[in-house]
């Protein structure tokens, strides 16, 4: 008797959607189990998660809020995987993006709001660029491993947003409590349907980033360097304008999710404007295959599930760590789900052979 | 005979990767003592086979006896325990390590090794087959025999009794390659069962006692070579007759369409890979280049394709010097030139993407705009399926799931469709079976006939020989003698190949 794992063929979109579903299944009775021996009733506690993402206006506007910078900082990261170049530094580009705007919105409190704002985008996107060109041009220049660059670069951004919070940008009406101003008015977002704005601008991104990718010159050639450094070269590209270009984009699209975090959100700078989204980010884009319409669909899924789970526990009392931890069970089952799409397992018994005589 | 006697005996062996039946059910014996030839078109099932054998796949349903007991391979390390061993196209050496510590390399040891001992074990085995090899020379300093022989002894020294040789000549010179069957013929005698694969109907009947066919993930039959011919063989390996041989056109005109003077160029680590190089090509000819892999072959032909950074020199053509020019502008330019390279996937063609996104890898550079028009393409895309009568279920089916000559025939196909007045192409029919590389010589021949100046690199002298006008030798970057193929043999080639230098220039 022996196991065998056999790699698949191309599987159709049915059974990749059946596989998907019995991995949510598979995770909700094993979370079920875990839910039944803290002494609850796991259908009531997923009936409320689901109550809790979508019961109410409130909450539904609550889930899209936490969708839009998930949906936003994918696209970005969307075009950086594109070309194999692992940015995880959205964290830190998200960061100074909104440091970008903060500057903006705290120096002129009193601009006209439609022009503020505006700024504030811009400067976003140059901060979120800026911070996306520094290890782009380290990979270009003396090809360093971007994965390193990146993820250093978030602590730095980190520490920065730190420094400004509890040095020269503390607020000193805030009776010594270490804590950022709170916009004026002129620098928050509106609100469409009970949603800020953002909303608006993420699905207008969608559009763009999916046309920039499939259709356009540039994304043709990030597509290529991604598969292929020396086709790329083979076929004249230049290499490191792209990789340049690819990280100012991928960059200057997470530094807009800090303007929209701190605009939309949270009315201020803090070191908690990302709340993580950054690496979230990376797991929704992958599990989306990096295409831009399926990241709408995945985003909002998780940010359901964030939503969800951070209202059962009011509801039922649970601790924090274990609604994480149902959320980590569905993405571990999901994830590793993907096995069972590329291979299938054997189990065998095989009789022995039998010699046989022959005339 | 009593089935099941044989020393290998393979019976109903069937494996499936996803929708594609590698072996259907296949047999192989294999006796003591007997060199055996496995031969069959790409696709066929022997490398698949061969790795089941060692241990490398499982077969979905079958059975392997080694003399006469059955074995069940769940890794290579098992079939080295049953005497089982595999040397593949790619070596699997360590280069910074010297020859000893490679065959040392994942044993089981106590705490100290006797290098002593461990010297004397070799020494006996070196002795016993007849192979000649300094044990302290490091990997990286020894030539590609020198390393296959290593190779063998390694695997030997495990206490190999069946020896696998996938396409071991491939990458040899003929000296090493008659280097390499003494050390056959010396393992036969000594009672092991070599298995042998090979493309080369010539070195199959040299060096082999039976073969077995395979076609199509079946086999076809074994055969006794003394009671066989290459006709025979190939009619079977194939399916149906075949004419084996390859036409050379007369060149028709003298124009020089590529000059190339003192071409230098250094590779990354700053050793000279090009010194000095100086020849001519003309419209209409063919010129051979001939040189064991690694003489400077790949940089020679991406420095002419403005990839490789050139240090002195000249590269002249139709009078334009092209030093400096990057790839982007050889295509703006229209500087009508055409670069086959060797690994066509990892430059050339994107594996993942389809036929039309690869065909406008050469195109979108002439899109006005922001945006690509991928419709001119995908037209392009089917005439070509149609003019070289490609196997494919589409233009939208990424070209990695091809077979390799279905993919070579997409690139050659892109970069004939420019027609262009150069064409550079580097071991164009590498691991493709002798019905497509038969179909690749003939495109080479028509573009030939249209007055398409080539420069052909490969490492199957008989090719060379046949098509080419004229050979050029190289030798670790350096050219020791281009000769008229009509009246080179292959032993001089060879020991140009190695270094010696061709006094009489046939031009």
């Amino acid at each position: 008797m022996q196991f065998r794992v056999i790699k698949k063929g191309e599987i159709s979109q049915k059974k990749y959607t059946l596989i998907t579903l019995t991995a949510i299944f598979s995770a909700l009775v094993t979370s079920g189990l875990f839910l039944a021996l803290l002494g609850l009733n796991p259908l009531e506690v997923y009936l409320a998660m689901v109550k809790g993402a979508f019961g109410t206006t409130y909450r539904l506007e609550q889930t899209i809020v936490k969708s839009i910078p998930l949906v936003v900082t994918s696209l970005g990261i969307a075009i950086a995987f594109k070309m194999k170049f692992w940015n995880i530094g959205a964290e830190g580009q998200i960061m100074m993006g909104a440091f970008g705007a903060s500057y903006f919105a705290l120096q002129y409190p009193d601009m006209s709001r439609p022009l503020l704002l505006v700024i504030m985008m811009v400067a976003a996107f140059v901060g979120g660029a800026i911070w996306g060109l520094i290890p782009a041009f380290f990979k270009a220049k003396w090809a360093t491993n971007e994965t390193i660059v990146t993820l250093m670069m978030n602590y730095v951004a980190l520490k920065w947003i730190t420094y400004l919070q509890y040095g020269p940008w503390k607020d000193p009406n805030a009776l010594g409590f270490p804590k950022i101003a709170n916009f004026t008015e002129n620098a928050i977002l509106p609100k469409i349907f009970g949603v800020h704005i953002g909303w608006i601008i993420a699905l207008i991104l969608v559009v763009l980033i999916h046309v920039f990718l499939k259709h356009s010159k540039k994304g043709f050639e990030i597509s290529v360097l991604g598969e292929s450094y020396n086709t790329a070269r083979y076929a004249g590209i230049n290499i490191s304008k792209t990789i340049l270009i690819a990280m100012l984009l991928s960059g200057g699209i997470c530094g807009l999710v800090g303007m929209l975090q701190v605009a939309g959100v949270s009315k201020t700078l803090s070191v908690e404007i990302s709340g993580g989204v950054g690496y979230t980010a990376i797991i929704t884009t992958w599990l989306a295959a990096l295409k831009a319409p399926w990241i709408v669909i995945v985003s909002f899924l998780f940010a359901a599930l964030i939503q969800g789970s951070s209202f059962i526990q009011t509801a039922f009392g649970i601790s924090a760590a274990s609604a994480l931890l149902l959320e980590a069970m569905i993405l571990f089952f999901v994830l590793g789900s993907e096995f069972f799409t590329r291979y299938r397992v054997v189990l065998e018994y095989k009789l022995p052979f039998k010699k046989k005589e022959e005339s | 005979m009593k089935s099941g006697s044989a020393f290998i005996f393979m019976k109903d062996i069937t494996k499936v990767f996803g929708t594609v039946t590698a072996t259907n059910s296949m047999s192989f014996e294999v006796e003591k003592g007997e060199i055996h030839a496995l031969l069959g078109e790409n696709g066929a099932g022997k490398s698949t086979l061969m790795n089941m054998l060692s241990g490398i796949y499982i077969p979905d349903s079958g059975h392997i006896l080694i003399d006469g007991k059955e074995v069940n391979f769940s890794s290579p390390r098992d079939s080295i325990k049953a005497g089982v061993g595999m040397i593949h196209q790619h070596f699997k050496l360590v280069d910074i390590l010297t020859g000893l510590e490679n065959i040392m390399l994942g044993q089981k040891y106590g705490l100290f090794i006797n290098k002593k001992l461990l010297n004397i074990q070799i020494r006996k085995i070196m002795d016993k087959y007849h192979l000649e090899i300094d044990m302290s020379k490091y990997v990286y300093d020894m030539s590609v025999g020198e390393k296959q022989t290593l190779e063998i002894l390694k695997t030997l020294y495990r206490g190999a009794k069946i020896l696998i040789l996938d396409e071991p000549t491939a990458v040899l010179t003929p000296q090493e390659t008659v280097n390499l069957f003494r050390i056959m013929i010396r393992m036969k005698e000594q009672g092991c069962a070599v298995i042998f694969i090979s493309h080369k109907m010539n070195e199959v009947m040299e060096i082999s006692d039976r073969v077995t066919v395979l076609r199509k993930g079946q086999t076809i039959g074994t055969l006794k070579k003394s009671e066989t011919n290459p006709q025979e063989l190939i009619e079977k390996m194939v399916g149906r007759p075949i004419d084996l041989s390859i036409k050379r056109i007369e060149r028709i005109t003298d124009n020089v369409v590529l000059k190339v003077k003192n071409l230098r160029a250094d590779n990354e680590e700053g050793i000279e890979v090009l010194k000095g190089l100086n020849f001519d090509l003309c419209s209409g000819e063919i010129l051979g280049v001939a040189g064991i892999a690694g003489s400077g072959q790949k940089e020679l032909c991406e420095a002419l394709a403005g990839l490789y950074p050139v240090k002195e020199g000249k590269i002249e053509f139709k009078g334009e010097d092209l030093i400096g020019r990057s790839p982007k502008e050889y295509i703006t330019r229209g500087i009508s030139m055409s670069f086959i390279p060797e690994d066509r996937l990892g430059m050339g063609l994107v594996a993942s993407m389809d036929m039309v996104d690869n065909i406008l890898l050469k195109q979108y550079h002439y899109n006005k705009g922001f945006l690509v028009n991928r419709k001119p393409a995908g037209l392009k895309a089917k005439e070509i399926i149609k003019k070289l009568d490609i196997q494919t279920p589409g233009v939208n089916y990424p070209i990695k799931n091809l077979s390799g000559g279905n993919i070579q025939k997409v690139l050659l196909g892109r970069e004939l469709d420019v027609s262009p007045e150069l064409l550079i192409t580097a071991y164009p029919v590498r691991g493709l079976d002798i019905n497509t590389s038969l179909k690749i010589y003939e495109i080479l021949n028509e573009e030939k006939k249209k007055g398409v100046a080539i420069l052909y690199i490969a490492e199957d002298l008989d090719s060379l020989l046949a098509l080419s006008d004229r050979i050029m030798v190289i030798s670790n970057g350096e050219i020791t003698g281009i000769v008229k193929a009509e009246n080179a043999r292959k032993d001089q080639i060879g020991l140009m190949m190695l270094g010696k230098k061709e006094d009489e220039y046939a031009v």
